[in-house]
């Protein structure tokens, strides 16, 4: 037995509401699957259970906001199923016997607290006609563009998320700062020849190659992907590379793109392309907010030549690209014209020293001249 | 398809990408990815959806002679004829 509980979507959350449940009262789950959907400040995030087992009871209704640890549900585990699992520990306000899906939508639309309502369905399940009975549709009114007026009140609540991310970072983390300009011609080069076989749909941005980078590069300095936790520097075995992604109503996002060590580019341009879809239209994972090990920031669109980042905590670094811009050069007593890229490292004292902050951006470097082995 | 129609194209995939925008409202001479705040992914999708609607596969190194709405009508128009 299992309390499945509103996980922490980020070091910024508080709370969440619930906006649906995707399991009902007794079906079977695996680890990783979808139960739940959850609307944090940032976006509705559909969340993960960790455990194989059976839903026992679901404690909290779609539309309730209930705070970060609190109990949503009761898993029963495989082990404690068999062993013919205790019933659920009763709540004040909470409603435990069968209601159909569309009944708990229609509830929560008109408010109507489940536990007022006698069901009339098989084994007293509440049905929708019960909720009609409760609460008669009202009349509808003229939309008052709820969009527009909704909008501000997300906008503002992502700001404070940010705001208490971005505070927390700068109030306990000793960044230091790296910055080195990489020469790009090569793997521009290589990328424009291999683009130039390839049909648009399967074209790869100049992004894709610098994260493989980064994913290799941090393979030799791996301090730099984990987390400080509790006083103490714990690095991560995983790679989940967080990208930073700006929305077009404002504010931003940093998913991670999950075992980013094990994809190739090719692989590792869909998962961008599908993370910054359901990051912009909804959709992304638990899994994908809470996991990154280290961010990446972008902001080479903008013509941003440097980026100081502030690190996402606990995680202990951020990895910055501005845009790329051709500049003079020199190299081998020749001045010459390449594409440059200006690369810094955004990390904790706490975690790392500077020497191997310098090492880890002279390894992206190195990698970044030698585009085929990407 | 004349240029009308060309337009009437490039808006609509426009208004998919940037939703809160009006590319109408573009001035000809305009830089597109600036004024609508379009990335590289979008810009890409872009492309990808051009080719969709119109058959024109663009390829990459002619990216960035395509910034304004006049150099896109001239540039598609040429490749439809």
């Amino acid at each position: 037995m299992a309390e499945f509980c509103m996980p922490s979507l980020g070091s910024d959350m508080q709370a969440g509401t619930l906006i649906e449940w995707r399991v009902q009262q007794g079906d079977r789950v695996r680890r990783r699957d979808v139960i739940a959907v959850v609307e944090t400040d940032k976006a509705a995030i559909e969340i993960e259970v960790y455990e194989d087992g059976v839903i026992e009871s679901l404690l909290v209704e779609p539309g309730e906001k209930v705070a970060v640890g609190t109990a949503m549900a009761v898993i029963g585990t495989e082990s404690a199923v068999k062993e013919q699992a205790m019933p659920a520990i009763s709540a004040p306000g909470m409603h435990r016997g069968k209601v159909s899906p569309y009944a708990r939508t229609l509830a929560a639309a008109r408010g109507v607290d489940l536990n007022m309502v006698i069901g009339t369905g098989p084994e007293g399940a509440i049905c929708a006609a019960d909720i009609e009975q409760a609460a008669p549709a009202e009349p509808a009114k003229p939309a008052e563009q709820p969009g527009e007026v909704a909008e501000p009140t997300q906008r503002a609540a992502m700001r404070r998320a940010i705001a208490s991310a971005m505070a927390r970072s700068k109030r306990e983390i000793p960044h230091y700062y790296l910055q080195t300009r990489i020469d790009m011609h090569r793997t521009l080069q290589w990328l424009a020849s291999e683009n130039a076989q390839r049909p648009i749909k399967e074209r790869i941005l100049p992004v894709v190659p610098l994260i493989r980078a980064v994913a290799l590069a941090l393979g030799e300095v791996p301090e730099l992907n984990g987390y400080w936790l509790d006083d103490h520097h714990r690095i991560s075995e995983a790679m989940h590379i967080g990208f930073v992604i700006a929305l077009r109503q404002g504010g931003l996002m940093a998913p991670a793109i999950l075992h980013a060590d094990a994809l190739g580019l090719d692989e590792l341009m869909t998962a961008l392309r599908d993370l910054i879809q359901r990051a912009r239209s909804g959709g992304l994972r638990s899994t994908e907010m809470t996991d990154a090990t280290v961010t990446i920031t972008s902001l080479g669109d903008l013509g941003v030549e440097t980026v100081y980042g502030i690190i996402y905590p606990p995680q202990v670094a951020l990895v910055g690209f501005g845009k790329i811009i051709e500049q003079p050069w020199a190299e081998d007593g020749m001045l010459g014209i390449r594409p440059v890229l200006t690369a810094t490292l955004a990390a904790d004292h706490r975690a790392t020293d500077g020497h191997r902050g310098a090492q880890f951006l002279d390894a992206l470097n190195r990698y970044l001249q030698e585009p085929e082995k990407l | 398809m004349n240029e009308n129609d060309i337009k009437e194209v490039i808006f609509t995939i426009l208004k998919r990408l940037a939703p809160e925008s009006d590319p109408s409202e573009l001035a000809p001479d305009e830089n597109i990815r600036k004024a609508l705040d379009i990335d590289s992914f979008d810009a890409l999708n872009f492309f990808v959806r051009i080719d969709e609607e119109l058959g024109v596969s663009v390829p990459e190194a002619d990216y960035g002679k395509l910034n304004t709405l006049t150099e896109m009508l001239a540039y598609f128009s040429r490749r439809l004829a």
